[in-house]
């Protein structure tokens, strides 16, 4: 089991640098725009600007500078600074983002899945009833609805401002919150809306996980034994139709703290990853844009090392080798 | 006391199983009838598709559903299993009726230790303590011939061996000391050398603990190795019942000869061609009319067009079996070239 994780560190070591590697590439190789002119400044002379490129080492080798890059990342997790914010360190700045979006990410993920497996697990059992047929329209029109409607549409029904049945904060009242309570009751809008389409293509997919299990061979084993139905469904059924879930999880939770949120948190006016995304993309702020992309990549590989792990753990099949 | 006025544990009549498909009305089971004597072992044969799985699994109530008729009895221990309720047959599965299956390894929870799954077996039905299950399951490791047992319940079933994981089957079926085991095709997936061995161990533990025993199977062989008396099954019913040795040297059924003509003998010049039934069973969506068999027969006449009932014809009691044709004239049509037992002259 160590030697199993010690091999995925090192496969995930291997994979943060070859992602370094290729947003190094593309932020700095790839023809974008020169970064010693964005920092000049219009009207800037050429000699300025070659004074900013002497200062800044951008006329050094490009793998002196991809050195430069990563020693840094990798001493200081230095990511550089955003020329659009009084040169404020990246990293600074997306510490200052991060808890806004781990919030509204990790709320919305227990919101859909404590839909998603009831509904999952009671459509697939009662297949082509009524219920079944229902949920299975009602998660079909949730994953059509693109999120910033679904969000405008919560807004205008629930806001406390502008909305027909004003129960729920609406619009930056994260920003505006001071207690963690007013932040709580301020993310219950923002929650539903991101985990509404999620929530629905899980639905569906652990329907059709377990309907799938409850054909196998060991479920009938177990029924044969004498085991209650509903220990069958959820001791026997449920543990296998549940495992290739945690996969799909971690690269869902990962994408989300990446900044995938951008649409709700743009839409609700909460300053998380996302939204600082979507400004830098503005501005072509690329020494942010950098920053946040690999931040974005590292969380995805943590995530998809834990699931690995996780995995090993929940199916004893996989060999810890 | 005669065999047959000796009591039954299990009465099986006029069990009828059908399926609502999208392609229409499937009867999978029509009209069978059997009778299950304490501590034997019965023996039920018939190619994929004649029923025989269904008959046994409908019994125990696991094929019940939305799509799914069942009618007919099946008499066990004073009660009928067709119309008690699922809390009822909950309590008789795996524990006065148990069942063991064709593939041991998509049998068993790839996700829990042998271990658990022969506690929860226990546990299901008996009021004891995880300890107390913990040790009952390792002698029933033990009893089934599994060595180092305590080690190896802590094992996972793609742990164990085919075989292994067969007896590993074997010991959570017989967890509660069951009076019936029904035993659908057990050996079909494992090689030669280990049939022979769970065969055995099926043998020797009916013999140990008395139960009566089902077993399923297309396999001749298996039957001619384990089996007291035979039931040949098609399309969905009972063709001949008979015991052991008058199915092997008297059967009365055509389709039984073509059954006992396509197995290959050691003991035996070996045939230039293995001999075969022509043509493919019926499908269980569309029927022939009369004797289910009459299609593929050889030797089908006018009168076949009514489908003969399951009665004695040969003279023993015990011995029916659903075909017009005269003792006599079976005896004098079943014989091949060669002398031996087949549908037709090659």
């Amino acid at each position: 089991m160590l030697r199993y994780i010690a091999r995925r560190l090192l496969w995930a070591v291997a994979l943060l640098f070859i992602v370094m590697a290729v947003i190094f590439v593309i932020f700095n190789v790839l023809p974008t725009a020169d970064p010693a002119q964005l920092r000049a400044g219009r009207g800037a002379s050429v000699e300025q600007i070659e004074a900013i490129r002497q200062s800044y080492g951008l006329d050094d080798p490009i793998y002196v500078r991809f050195a430069r890059y990563v020693e840094g990342v990798v001493t200081e997790f230095d990511l550089g600074t955003s020329i659009f914010q009084n040169n404020a360190p990246v990293r600074d700045i997306i510490f200052d983002r991060l808890p806004a979006t781990l919030m509204l990410t990790l709320g919305a993920v227990i919101l859909w899945l404590a839909i998603a497996i009831p509904v999952g697990v009671i459509s697939a059992i009662r297949r082509r009833s009524l219920l079944d047929r229902t949920t299975m329209i009602a998660t079909l029109t949730l994953i059509s609805a693109p999120v910033f409607w679904l969000g405008l549409v919560a807004l205008y029904l629930f806001a406390q401002d502008v909305g027909l049945i004003s129960i729920f904060p609406g619009i930056g009242a994260y920003s505006e919150a001071t207690t963690f309570m007013g932040k709580v009751s301020a993310m219950i809008l923002p929650w539903i809306v991101l985990a509404s389409a999620t929530a629905a293509i899980y639905a569906r997919y652990i329907r059709s996980q377990m309907i799938e299990v409850m054909s196998e061979d060991y479920i009938r084993t177990a029924r044969a034994k004498g085991v209650p139905e509903g220990l069958v469904v959820r001791r026997h059924g449920l543990r296998s139709a549940l495992t290739p879930v945690v996969t799909l999880l971690g690269i869902d939770i990962g994408v989300l703290l990446a900044g995938n949120a951008i649409l709700t948190e743009t839409v609700f006016n909460i300053p998380g990853i996302g939204g600082e995304l979507a400004s830098a993309i503005g501005q072509s702020d690329y020494e942010l844009i950098q920053g946040i992309v690999l931040f974005g990549a590292f969380f995805i590989v943590i995530l998809s090392l834990i699931v690995d792990i996780l995995y090993a753990y929940l199916d004893p099949r996989v060999r810890y080798t | 006391m005669s065999a047959a006025q000796r009591q039954h544990l299990l009465s099986v009549s006029g069990l009828t199983v059908t399926f609502q498909t999208d392609a229409g009305e499937l009867r999978a089971v029509d009209g069978l009838s059997f009778d299950l004597r304490p501590g034997e072992i019965l023996g039920i044969v018939g190619e994929s598709g004649s029923g025989k799985s269904v008959a046994n699994l409908s019994i125990l109530g696991l094929t019940r559903g939305p799509d799914t008729t069942i009618s007919g009895r099946a008499d066990f221990d004073g009660r009928d299993l067709i119309t008690l309720d699922e809390e009822e047959l909950r309590e008789l599965r795996g524990n006065r009726i148990s069942m063991i299956f064709q593939d041991p390894l998509s049998s068993l929870h790839p996700f829990y230790t042998v271990g658990k799954q022969l506690i929860e077996a226990i546990q299901v039905h008996r009021d004891v303590r995880k300890e107390e299950a913990a040790e009952r399951a390792a002698q029933l490791l033990e009893m089934v011939g599994i060595p180092d047992a305590r080690r190896r319940l802590d094992e996972y079933p793609h742990e164990f061996s085919g075989g292994m994981r067969q007896r590993a089957m074997i010991a959570m079926a017989l967890a509660n000391e069951p009076d019936v085991l029904i035993a659908d095709e057990p050996t079909t997936a494992l090689d030669v050398t280990t049939q022979a061995q769970i065969l055995g161990l099926i043998k020797e533990l009916r013999d140990r603990l008395g139960m009566a025993v089902i077993m399923i199977t297309h396999d001749l062989g298996v039957i001619a190795e384990v089996a007291d008396r035979v039931l040949v099954m098609y399309a969905g019913r009972a063709v001949e019942s008979a015991p052991l040795d008058a199915l092997f040297y008297d059967p009365q059924h055509p389709y039984t000869w073509g059954l006992l003509g396509s197995i290959t003998r050691m003991d035996r010049p070996r045939a230039a061609k293995l001999a075969q039934i022509k043509g493919q069973p019926p499908s269980p969506l569309a029927l022939p009319t009369g004797c289910k068999f009459r299609p593929r027969c050889p030797h089908a006449f006018d009168r076949c067009a009514i489908e003969p009932p399951l009665e004695p014809r040969a003279g023993d009691p015990a011995h029916a079996d659903r075909c017009w044709l005269s003792p006599d004239e079976k005896r004098a049509k079943r014989v091949v070239e060669g002398g031996e037992i087949g549908l037709e002259a090659a």
